[in-house]
């Protein structure tokens, strides 16, 4: 444990900033007030670079890299702001908005998603590929809880909390590519789960309103998310 | 300064972004005063004028008139503004996208009709198989989200187009707001 601490000094959008070795580019630059958009990364979940929506410039790298899953480096000149970066993020949701039926006016989170609001910040007012209109399912089997795939992007929280904090791993992903599902134990619908708890922490931590919970108004869909880095914590603490 | 002339239209839509328009209450006069409203389902005019400076589409493109309708609108408008979800997304039109036309009409006038079942063949425009947002089909240079937008949205963005300003309609609206 008592490994000596080391610090890498760098700069993000020309400020100079420094961050522990272990720390990623995301961290550091939140630390700092600098707004980096994200998707699939919630504090307290492992990081995964899913979405790609948090893509940052980096002086001498030709690719642009993910800044949840980079670690910081010394004299690393990263840029998180540029036309080109602003141009892919837009893009990014775009392609996430035309994958599924994402229809906001109708749907039980307007007003409390993470995609919506992310559409707005990034100033993306129309999706300029064609929408796909797939036919999915939606599975309101739980005695509590829907997932509705209509509004799944993939993002893999769900998968992830399931297993890292509750220990259940009732989810999983399912297929490829564009084909990827979200699914319940071995492909069974979630009431007849077995693994399942019903701690509601997937659909807390579902960014969209594929995951929510039955006869809430939507008013009230507003996900409780502060669980989650104080667990992470307490049992860090205790390994 | 000669007055803009403005049109309204409406495809696939429920007629809540035109209502939103008239919630616009007095600040209507604000915007006829610096425009005419050259032709609009809310007045009665049956024909698209030939030059209209801006017109704002309701609705996304469902039939085969939407389609029709629209080539003829943007041959004669100069700024085309989709307006309110359905035209920029598709939305609530776009759900039976999934199931196709076929089972759509099926739907509505066969499987749920007791007297008389039988989808309509004349008099009403073919549906398209697939309902499509209005840039899908021909440029659009503005869009206004949300369903519907609210009239404040309408009010800046349209006195930003009057003034020639291009509206940064991110600041104020949203899908579904
Ligand atoms: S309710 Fe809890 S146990 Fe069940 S799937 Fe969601 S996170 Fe896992
Ligand atoms: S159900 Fe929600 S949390 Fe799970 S992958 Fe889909 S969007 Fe992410
Ligand atoms: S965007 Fe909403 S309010 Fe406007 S026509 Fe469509 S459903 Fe109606
Ligand atoms: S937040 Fe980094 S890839 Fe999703």
């Amino acid at each position: 444990m008592n490994q000596p601490v080391r610090v890498k000094t760098l700069k993000i959008d020309d400020r100079d900033v420094s961050g522990r070795e272990d720390e990623t580019i995301l961290e550091v630059a939140r630390q700092n007030g600098i707004f980096i958009p994200t998707l699939c990364h919630l504090e307290g979940l492992t990081p995964i670079g899913a979405c790609r929506l948090c893509l940052v410039e980096i002086k001498g790298v030709s690719r642009l890299l993910p800044a949840c899953v980079t670690r910081v480096e010394e004299g690393m000149e990263v840029y998180t702001q540029s036309e080109r970066l602003q141009k892919y993020r837009r893009m990014v949701l775009e392609l996430l908005f035309s994958e599924r039926n994402h229809i906001c006016s109708v749907c039980v989170v307007n007003g409390h998603c993470e995609l919506q609001s992310m559409a707005q910040i990034l100033g993306m007012t129309h999706v300029s590929v064609p929408y796909r209109f797939p036919r999915l399912p939606v599975d309101a089997s739980h005695e509590r809880f829907v997932v509705d795939h209509n509004r799944c992007i993939l993002c893999t929280r769900c998968v992830r909390v399931c297993d890292e904090i509750e220990g259940a791993h009732t989810w999983d992903v399912m297929g490829r590519g564009i084909d990827s599902r979200v699914i319940t134990d071995l492909n069974q619908p979630w009431g007849e789960s077995e693994t399942c708890t019903s701690c509601g922490k997937c659909v807390n931590v579902c960014p969209t309103g594929a995951l929510f919970e039955k006869g809430k108004p939507v008013s009230d869909r507003q996900k409780k998310r502060q669980f989650l880095p104080y667990l992470t914590m307490m049992r860090e603490e205790r390994r | 300064m000669s007055k803009k002339r403005i049109a309204t239209v409406w495809l696939d839509g429920c007629s809540g972004c035109h209502m939103s328009f008239l919630d616009m209450d007095e600040r209507l006069i604000e915007v006829f005063q610096q425009a005419d409203l050259v032709y609009s389902p809310l007045v009665d005019l049956k024909e698209f004028p030939e030059q209209v400076d801006i017109t704002l589409v309701e609705g996304a493109v469902s039939s085969e008139e939407d389609l029709h309708k629209i080539r003829m609108v943007r041959e004669r408008t100069k700024i085309l503004v989709a307006f309110g979800d359905c035209a920029v997304t598709g939305n609530v039109p776009s759900m039976r996208n999934p199931f196709g036309a076929k089972a759509t009409l099926q739907r509505a006038y066969l499987e749920n009709v007791t007297l008389h079942p039988q989808v309509p063949r004349e008099a009403i425009p073919a549906l398209l198989e697939k309902v499509r947002p209005v840039h899908e089909v021909v440029k659009v240079d503005v869009f206004i989200p949300g369903c519907p937008p609210s009239a404040e949205t309408i009010f800046l963005a349209l006195s930003d187009l009057l003034a020639d300003r291009m509206p940064d309609m991110a600041k104020l609206t949203r899908f579904g707001a």
